[in-house]
């Protein structure tokens, strides 16, 4: 059953991305272009419409010990703030800016995209790769 | 500024779909639906002990937008970005959402809405930075 429930997730996610248009790295870049002149507000309404979802689902979530299907719930969110946190999240943002595509619309690309979102992809896994190499020697 | 109505609807409509998505997620296995941490847990030294699961989620992400074109207008995917930037750009992403433990829709979606103190300086933080390096682009390219 989990598995079913992270299929369909993942299904919904993907139409998501796609209707809202933010599988196009030439709208996201639209919205981070906030001084150009043209600026499009479009993710700002994904974001909202995202956010008050999920809102309501972490609502429900404090009311239940477990999940519906029973398995234990994601424990209170850490309030450390580190050099890792915003170091990373820095670094993510510098990639995010160059060509507009974050993980969850890299892999909604694949099969859509062309080469340039495999390459970005290929180049995306590797980062993800060298990371978990040094949290291994770490 | 450049609005238009229905693309406004479609992305609030969209982005109510990506929050559902991460609600069931929540709501039926109990995780976080972030896509740089399920990605990232799967490419791993050590496989994760939920990797069909994980896999799973990635197949119907990366199938939604073909299932998508059978009834709808296939999206563009404009990649304007030269291959060394392109592939910059994709490592640049890949180390940072692991270092920083999550990312558009980890820290985004999934922290903001439950008001996490980390998520919300980590996207104010990719933001910022993210306007600021398309900025830069823009005024080098003239």
């Amino acid at each position: 059953m989990r598995k079913i429930v992270a299929l369909v997730s993942g299904l919904i996610f993907g139409a998501g991305l796609t209707l809202s248009d933010m599988i196009n790295p030439a709208r996201v870049r639209g919205f981070l272009d906030v001084f150009g002149g043209a600026w499009d507000p479009t993710l700002a309404f994904v974001m909202g419409g995202a956010l008050s979802v999920m809102a309501a689902a972490w609502l429900v979530v404090s009311m239940r010990a477990k999940s519906l299907l029973g398995h234990d719930m994601p424990g209170a969110p850490s309030g450390t703030v580190d050099a890792r946190l915003v170091g990373g999240a820095a670094v993510f943002g510098l990639g995010w800016g160059l060509v507009g595509v974050c993980p969850g619309p890299a892999i909604s690309g694949l099969f859509l995209g062309g080469w340039p979102i495999l390459v970005f992809i290929a180049a995306m896994i590797a980062g993800m790769m060298g990371f978990s190499l040094v949290q291994k020697r770490a | 500024m450049n609005f238009v109505l229905n693309d406004a609807l479609a992305g609030l409509a969209g982005g109510m779909l990506i929050g559902l998505a991460a609600a069931i997620l929540l709501l039926g296995n109990g995780r976080i639906a972030g896509i740089s941490g399920i990605l990232g847990a799967l490419v791993n030294t050590k496989l994760p002990a939920l990797w069909a699961e994980n896999l799973l989620f990635v197949a119907g992400l990366a199938a939604a937008p073909l299932i998508y074109t059978l009834s709808f207008a296939r999206p563009d995917i404009d990649i304007t970005t030269s291959v060394p930037l392109l592939i910059a750009g994709g490592v640049l992403v890949g180390i940072g959402s692991r270092f920083g433990s999550g990312c558009t829709s980890g820290h985004g979606v999934c922290g903001m809405s439950r008001l996490s103190k980390r998520s919300i300086i980590a996207t104010l933080t990719f933001m910022a930075v993210a306007v600021a390096t398309v900025t830069v682009m823009r005024l080098i390219a003239g």
